[in-house]
């Protein structure tokens, strides 16, 4: 199972699940990564976390660990 | 009647700029009760009975961020008589997610489109009647920073309020859902008025305790959850969430028409650069240094001298004219009406330096709040936290707090109020409280004082002041973000990078302003206070058994001399247990350089040198190296001077967080003088005793607290009520 951590840069995917619960998967949610959204993954900060990626038109950045949450395909 | 409109939207949809532009100077700052979050309200312009409420900029009306709770609570509570919905036209769809929950709070909705300008030129088109239609309310276009459509929309904003007219609710769910919906919102029956019952039940619906906790009768809807999780397999809050989003999708193909689709935009363009993985270190650096040299070495430095020696001191000159300091025009006028030397010296010492202590910052303070704005105002802030969140989230601190820690290298008073730009408050909080830490200008002269008087000049004591201060935000981030008052509450990184934007010279003068003075207003009294409270207890005792006032030199007879001898026992363990030193430190917290020159006037002289040259031989006779070196640690991590104190006070805005961040900091200070002192000796005197086993102790305890294993914790709570 591929989630959006593993995901390099340059790349779209789409989100197939999210896993997790309460606040932190409702606030990736609120941002609009839903299930069946396309999400292109833009850079990775120069540090190696968070990522940046583009998602529903806008630039959204999450780290490492709660784009682990996020299944894609 | 005065008629209330909440102005509700994103972060950095536009929201200040059509506020400011709608209020004009009519505006009131202030906070919501008892929390951080800003409250900002103003009369609309030409409508004397038109109140515009500014709301934080929220995504959702989710039970877990601050500012979402503040402004839900208020459209819920205080029910305004209408919500001007402000949307991004740039980014329509996630714009829309909090649309869709604004609309169904029963209250009239009007809804402007913001950037109509910038979507005219990329060619992208939104069809403003499909949309209003698909959702059910009232939509205008406009742009908030050309001011086109703005009046427009107010009128119609106004009308609405003044109709009473509930906007339906248009936007459906899935069929299972809104099934499930129908049933709650029977339950609700007549509990809740009928525009209202359709927000109560997803509320219900979602598992929503704080709402829950509002309402008075709650229907008992566990079946209904139940059976709609089984159903669709998520849990009801991403469902709804879910629901949300595949609305938005369905109704966005017909709504906008997109011309420049996969074309990068200039946005865009300056991001590969800004934020490129090997440019970016180096572009942070240069524009960092460019905001500390300019607000706090050579500018800033500048406006605190001109403040501090020469309109709040001798005088200063404006090309070549001598115009003299306030004190000295006003001594002048006390002494020719003959005033009595006490009153003279309240006056003067007392109020006067008070006021100055308060005012000397403010231009300085200006100066670094115009960088902040512009830095938050062109889209590069939220750049700073998405290049340093990797060092100091590992400290519990987000990556905005460099920018407060870099200024309080200068002064911690702008850099304490430099933490207003972090959204999360727990990372706040932590902020405010470690910034101080770090050695500021005016701790300079007190090492200069004993690394002249004990250390013989040596090369490494500045530097390990230093390190110090940078040990103590690091130790103390990552043992405070474990503690009961920090743990409940981890802030998801979850954070929007905005499109860079031109900032606009009024947006940024006013929000420099609008922080100026909100230092001067609640911080003020405190530093005030504090001064006069400091100027009598020193130039009042008793002497030879009468009470009066005391010449400089006499202050070893001065109330706070015996305070001093009262309280002095207590830095026995420290090493530095006498009252010289003590009131030393008390002095320090009216401003901290005041160490150096009371310990010359105690030492015998009127005046001395910044780093006290004159009283080196003295204190080298008093003390020892260790002792001094604790001296050092204690004054450089202990309560800041009261100025800062003011902006801890400020920013906290909350009495229990003030205390407890004074109290952290002095309690810190004095455990690790304590070590320094008692682990100094045993090393370089072989002495040991209780205090050698106590500062054993501590530093077991403090490793222990250290490596202690920590879990963040999932559940977000906030607390409306500390």
């Amino acid at each position: 199972m591929q989630t959006l951590k593993e995901v390099s840069c340059g790349q779209t995917v789409k989100v197939k699940k999210l896993t997790g619960e309460g606040a932190v998967k409702r606030r990736i949610m609120d941002m609009g990564i839903t299930k069946g959204v396309e999400v292109f993954v833009r850079k990775v900060a120069p540090l190696g976390d968070p990522i940046e990626v583009t998602v529903r038109g806008y630039e959204l950045s999450l780290r490492k660990a709660d784009a682990e949450m996020i299944e894609v395909e | 009647m005065a008629f209330k409109i909440a102005l509700a939207g994103n972060p950095n949809c536009g929201k200040t700029t059509l506020f400011n532009a709608l209020t004009g100077a009519n505006q009131f700052v202030g906070n919501w009760p008892g929390v951080t979050v800003e409250k900002k309200e103003g009369k609309l312009k030409g409508h004397k009975d038109v109140i515009i409420m500014d709301l934080p900029g929220i995504y959702s009306l989710s039970p877990y961020t601050l500012e979402e709770v503040v402004a839900r609570n208020y459209l819920i509570g205080e029910r305004p008589d209408a919500i001007l919905n402000i949307v991004d036209g740039t980014n329509i769809e996630r714009n829309l997610y909090l649309s869709t929950q604004l609309i169904e709070l029963g209250i009239p909705v009007i809804m402007a489109i913001n950037m109509m300008d910038v979507l005219e030129k990329s060619g992208d088109k939104i069809h403003i009647d499909k949309l209003s239609k698909k959702l059910g309310c009232e939509v205008v276009s406009i742009s908030a920073l050309k001011g086109t459509g703005i009046k427009e929309a107010a009128e119609k904003a106004v009308k609405l309020a003044k109709n009473k007219a509930t906007t339906p609710v248009v936007h459906k769910f899935d069929g299972r859902v809104e099934g499930i919906l129908n049933s709650i919102e029977d339950k609700l029956g007549n509990s809740v008025p009928r525009e209202q019952r359709r927000f109560f039940a997803i509320k219900l619906l979602e598992r929503d305790d704080k709402i829950a906790s509002q309402m008075g009768k709650v229907p008992d809807v566990l079946e209904e959850i139940k059976f709609i999780e089984e159903e669709m397999d998520d849990d009801t809050e991403s469902i709804i969430t879910n629901e949300r989003y595949i609305y938005i999708s369905s109704i966005i193909e017909s709504c906008l028409t997109k011309k420049s689709k996969g074309k990068l935009t200039v946005s865009d363009k300056i991001d590969q650069i800004v934020t490129n993985r090997w440019l970016a270190l180096p572009i942070f650096a240069v524009i960092m240094f460019l905001v500390y040299y300019v607000s706090v070495t050579t500018v800033g430095t500048w406006a605190t001298d001109w403040a501090n020696d020469g309109v709040f001191g001798d005088g200063w000159s404006l090309f070549g004219l001598e115009v003299p300091g306030v004190p000295v025009i006003i001594g002048a006028g006390l002494e020719a009406i003959g005033t009595a030397d006490w009153l003279q010296g309240l006056i003067l010492e007392g109020i006067i330096a008070g006021v100055g202590a308060v005012l000397g910052f403010v231009p300085q303070m200006l100066i670094l709040f115009a960088f902040l704005a512009l830095l938050e105002a062109c889209g590069y802030m939220a750049r700073v936290a998405f290049i340093m969140d990797r060092i100091f989230r590992k400290f519990g601190l987000s990556g905005k707090s460099f920018i407060p820690m870099l200024i309080g290298s200068g002064c911690g008073v702008p850099g304490v109020m430099a933490s207003r730009t972090i959204e999360s408050d727990r990372d706040r909080k932590m902020t405010i409280m470690t910034t101080t830490f770090i050695p500021c200008g005016a701790k300079l002269p007190i090492i200069a004082l004993i690394a002249g008087a004990l250390f013989d000049g040596a090369w490494w004591v500045a530097p390990s002041a230093y390190f110090v201060g940078i040990m103590a935000i690091i130790c103390s981030g990552i043992i405070l973000k474990k503690t009961k008052m920090f743990s409940g509450d981890p802030a998801p990184f979850v954070m929007e990078l905005p499109a860079y934007h031109m900032p606009t010279v009024t947006n940024v003068l006013r929000s420099m302003w609008e922080r100026g003075w909100s230092f001067v207003k609640k911080a003020g009294t405190i530093i005030l206070l504090s001064t006069i409270v400091v100027w009598f207890t020193t130039y009042f005792g008793f002497v030879d058994g009468e009470f009066r006032m005391l010449e400089d030199i006499e202050m070893d007879h001065s109330i706070l001399a015996a305070i001093g001898s009262v309280i002095s026992w207590l830095f026995i363990p420290l090493g530095w247990g006498d009252w010289k030193s003590a009131v030393a430190a008390i002095t320090g917290l009216v401003a901290k350089e005041n160490v150096v020159g009371t310990f010359g006037v105690l030492y015998g002289f009127a005046e001395v040198a910044e780093d006290g040259s004159e009283i080196w031989g003295t204190l080298a006779g008093s003390m020892s190296m260790v002792a001094a070196y604790s001296f050092l640690v204690f004054n450089l991590l202990c309560a800041p001077c009261f100025a800062a104190m003011g902006a801890i006070k400020r920013e906290m805005n909350n009495a229990k967080w003030f205390w407890f961040a004074i109290g952290y900091q002095t309690g810190l200070a004095y455990i690790v003088s304590l070590c320094v002192y008692q682990i100094g000796m045993l090393i370089t005197t072989g002495t040991f005793g209780i205090g050698t086993i106590v500062a054993v102790l501590s530093i077991v305890g403090f490793l222990y607290l250290l490596v202690k294993p920590y879990k963040e914790s999932k559940i977000l709570q906030v607390d409306m009520t500390a």
